[in-house]
């Protein structure tokens, strides 16, 4: 079979089974659309802007666990996408970009929409490749595709100059069924005794805690997290990439740990004397400060990046590996293992954990006349039943949705961890509920952050992907504006915009239902009836307690046991902000 | 403490300015680095010197590794190696001073490959504290132009660093 490059390249991805590409068309690639014009298969969402396209690919990958796809021009379509490109690298998601490049002979001349791609996105993606004759077209992307999905997953960038997808010339088409590379390969099964060194001193623990994260969720390992933590009888804490790692109304766990983390994971992480780090990688929001980091505690660590293996912490066992068959082996081991963990000290450790567990950190003011964020989130997990995919953007709304939604399966919470980027949670909406069009897809956000990729409610219209906004309103950038109590005496320096648009008239200029909600008894059935909605995207505009802070909080630089917690401030909870 | 690491990487555009780019993001020093494809055309062999504490150094290597085009790479340091460096060194010279610098050169068993009135440029190979102690011995003003290439090195023994 004979294709030009542009044919190969639709082939390819036909070949790889991939359903979408998100994707903005431009000079470079215009050989490209009109292969994609030419076939049903692969189906094309246009967004509105291409950073939009990268999150939309990144949630639907970070929800199906399959490779995003992205296809932008050359020069300012792919800058637009490097915001999503180091989102989606950040939280390793595999992803693999199709970026145009002006044609081979003019490249290096600052030719019309001409940048570096490769070099611009050389820091922020797994791998690169720029193409450079039409014949290797079909192993690129292979290799592409491979190198993203496997070991530590991560987005890998293809740069396409136009000559190369030309309709003119046509090459022999065949799609490599696999591919192998001299300088990669991933170590997948952890090494025995090491795990043997693990068991063992699992088994000695006086005071042990489980410490997952985002490597549990990307490895498919929730189930073997979950009998792992119940057999031994351990608490368990997950970051916030790790939520829904193991279900999370289960007595055993004990809730997100770091800076915004629940009072008794933090505490009972600094007092534990074993940590078992599950695919998660000592995240400076998770440890706080790093000299009084878990200072009575032997650690093991599991990861399938060597790299990650005491970059920051030193760790006592590492184990190198894919989470899922590492603890497949560990589970093995244990069962055959003739001692077990001693059940006294458990249980005086469990009594510890459990006066901690009493301060109930996550406590608010329930009676507030003002519409409190959290309220909002509580709700939304009732009435979506704790179902729902839950998207989110960047700041205080954010860890809201981690701290109030419990997440009970994996896969289901969608948000920019590493990176931390504003913008992400409507595009991720829509990237998962094309994904899962029956399932109620709800993008949790805020009134700063929604505006910084807004215009995508124009492609949830197209493709028919109603998602449910629910903007918590409190006319800050909220986590902004608390830092700036905490730490600058209340000067809230640019942490405030004079106008803010009226959300349920921008919803319905862009074709969608707009709802305002101002009063704490309106939460309930307003989230009812727009879920009720099930064909619409809806705006939620909830016009929240401007005053409210995210609490128990680690201040930056701080130990897990010198804790912000709300009780302590002795503030109003309505307070004025002066 | 100074390390030297040799990196087997894939002969590809680009593959340098990974190495370059991840030491610049990461913070962590080059002193210097050479390379040139190896017998394998497909391969290039990359020498670089740097320095840190050993959990620097445990990082550079974890991180080099990750990239996808490194194919392998040892820690010279961590084992018996030879070490050299190749100067060229451009001397003024004098009537005077002609016989005094050839008898300098043949010291550190260096050649004069170029011949001026003026001028000579001497060829040194060795350790690079040998090319240094070179340079000491002239007078401050007498060398007009300085060219070495960085170390490169391989292990002693008959193991070695291949596919």
């Amino acid at each position: 079979m004979e294709l030009s490059g542009g044919q190969i390249l639709v082939q390819c991805l036909k070949d790889e089974g991939v359903e979408f590409v998100f994707g903005y068309p431009g000079g470079s690639v215009l050989h490209i659309y009109d292969a994609i014009f030419h076939q049903d298969d692969v189906k094309h969402i246009l967004v509105r802007h291409e950073q939009g396209a990268t999150h939309s690919a990144d949630a639907y990958a970070r929800a199906t666990g399959k490779t995003g796809v992205v296809l932008v021009t050359s020069g300012p379509g792919a800058t637009n996408a490097v915001t999503g490109i180091a989102t989606a690298y950040m939280d390793s998601i595999p992803m693999v970009i199709l970026s145009g490049q002006v044609p081979s002979p003019v490249i290096g001349s600052d030719a019309f929409q001409e940048v570096d791609t490769v070099g611009i996105t050389r820091p922020c993606v797994k791998h690169n490749f720029l193409v450079k004759d039409v014949r290797d077209l079909a192993e690129t992307i292979k290799k592409a595709f491979y190198v993203a999905s496997t070991g530590r997953p991560g987005p890998v960038l293809v740069d396409i100059p136009k000559d190369i997808t030309d309709p003119k010339i046509k090459v022999p088409y065949k799609y490599p069924k696999k591919v192998t590379m001299r300088s990669y390969n991933p170590v997948l099964i952890g090494h025995k005794g090491q795990i043997k060194k693990a068991v063992e001193l699992l088994m000695t623990a006086q005071k042990p805690i489980i410490y997952a994260g985002g490597g549990v969720i990307l490895s498919e390992a929730h189930q073997e997290l979950t009998e792992l933590t119940r057999l031994l009888g351990f608490p368990i804490t997950l970051t916030l990439m790790g939520l829904g790692g193991f279900p999370s109304p289960d007595k055993q766990f004990l809730g997100m740990l770091g800076m915004h983390g629940t009072y008794e994971a933090n505490m009972a992480m600094h007092d534990s004397d074993v940590i078992l780090a599950v695919g998660a990688r000592f995240d400076d929001r998770v440890t706080g400060k790093l000299t009084e980091f878990c200072p009575y505690a032997k650690i093991i660590h599991i990861d399938i990046d060597p790299a990650s293996i005491s970059k920051t912490v030193k760790v006592d066992i590492p184990i190198v590996g894919d989470v899922k068959p590492v603890l497949e082996q560990m589970l093995e081991v244990i069962k055959e293992s003739k001692s077990k963990p001693s059940k006294l000290a458990l249980e005086s450790w469990w009594n510890l954990i459990e006066s901690w567990r009493s301060v109930n950190c996550l406590e608010y003011d329930r009676a507030s006349p003002i519409i409190k964020p959290q309220y909002v989130v509580e709700q939304l997990y009732q009435v979506t039943q704790g179902n729902a995919y839950v998207t989110s953007d960047v700041g205080q709304h954010q860890m809201y949705a981690a701290q109030y939604y419990h997440f009970n399966k994996p896969r289901r919470w969608i948000n920019s961890g590493g990176l931390g980027t504003m913008g992400f949670g409507l595009p991720a909406a829509i990237g998962v509920k094309l994904a899962f069009p029956e399932s109620d897809v709800a993008c949790i956000t805020g009134e700063a952050s929604i505006q910084m990729c807004i215009q995508e409610l124009s492609t949830a219209l197209q493709y028919n992907a109603p998602v449910k906004i629910v903007n918590l309103n409190n006319r800050y950038m909220g986590m902004v504006r608390q830092w700036q109590e905490f730490s600058y005496q209340s000067r809230y320096s640019q942490s405030y915009m004079d106008t803010i648009p009226d959300f349920v008239k921008l919803a319905e200029a862009y074709g969608h239902v707009g709802m305002l909600i101002e009063k704490p008894e309106d939460v309930r059935g307003a989230l009812e009836e727009a879920f009720a909605l099930k064909s619409r995207t809806v705006f939620l505009d909830f016009i929240t307690d401007r005053t409210e802070n995210v609490y128990p909080m680690i201040e930056a630089g701080k130990a897990h046991n010198d804790m912000k917690l709300r009780v302590a401030t002795n503030a109003p909870l309505d307070r004025e902000l002066s | 403490m100074r390390h030297i690491i040799s990196i087997l990487i894939e002969n590809e555009s680009g593959a340098l300015s990974r190495v370059a780019g991840l030491f610049s993001a990461r913070g962590y020093n080059i002193e210097s680095l050479t390379v040139a494809p190896t017998e394998d055309p497909s391969l290039s062999r990359m020498t670089l010197v740097t320095s840190g504490s050993d959990e620097i150094i445990e990082q550079i290597t974890k991180q080099l590794n990750k990239l996808i085009d490194v194919v392998k790479l040892v820690d010279l340091a961590e084992s018996a190696h030879i070490e050299r460096e190749l100067m060229l060194v451009k001397i003024k010279t004098t009537q005077e001073s002609r016989e005094e610098v050839k008898r300098m050169v043949d010291i550190f068993r260096g050649k004069i490959i170029d011949v001026t009135a003026h001028s000579y440029v001497v060829e040194l190979t060795g350790q690079p504290s040998k090319l240094d102690a070179f340079l000491h011995g002239f007078e401050e003003g007498s060398i007009i132009e300085v060219a070495r290439s960085g170390p490169t090195g391989i292990s002693r023994g008959e193991k070695g660093l291949h596919l």
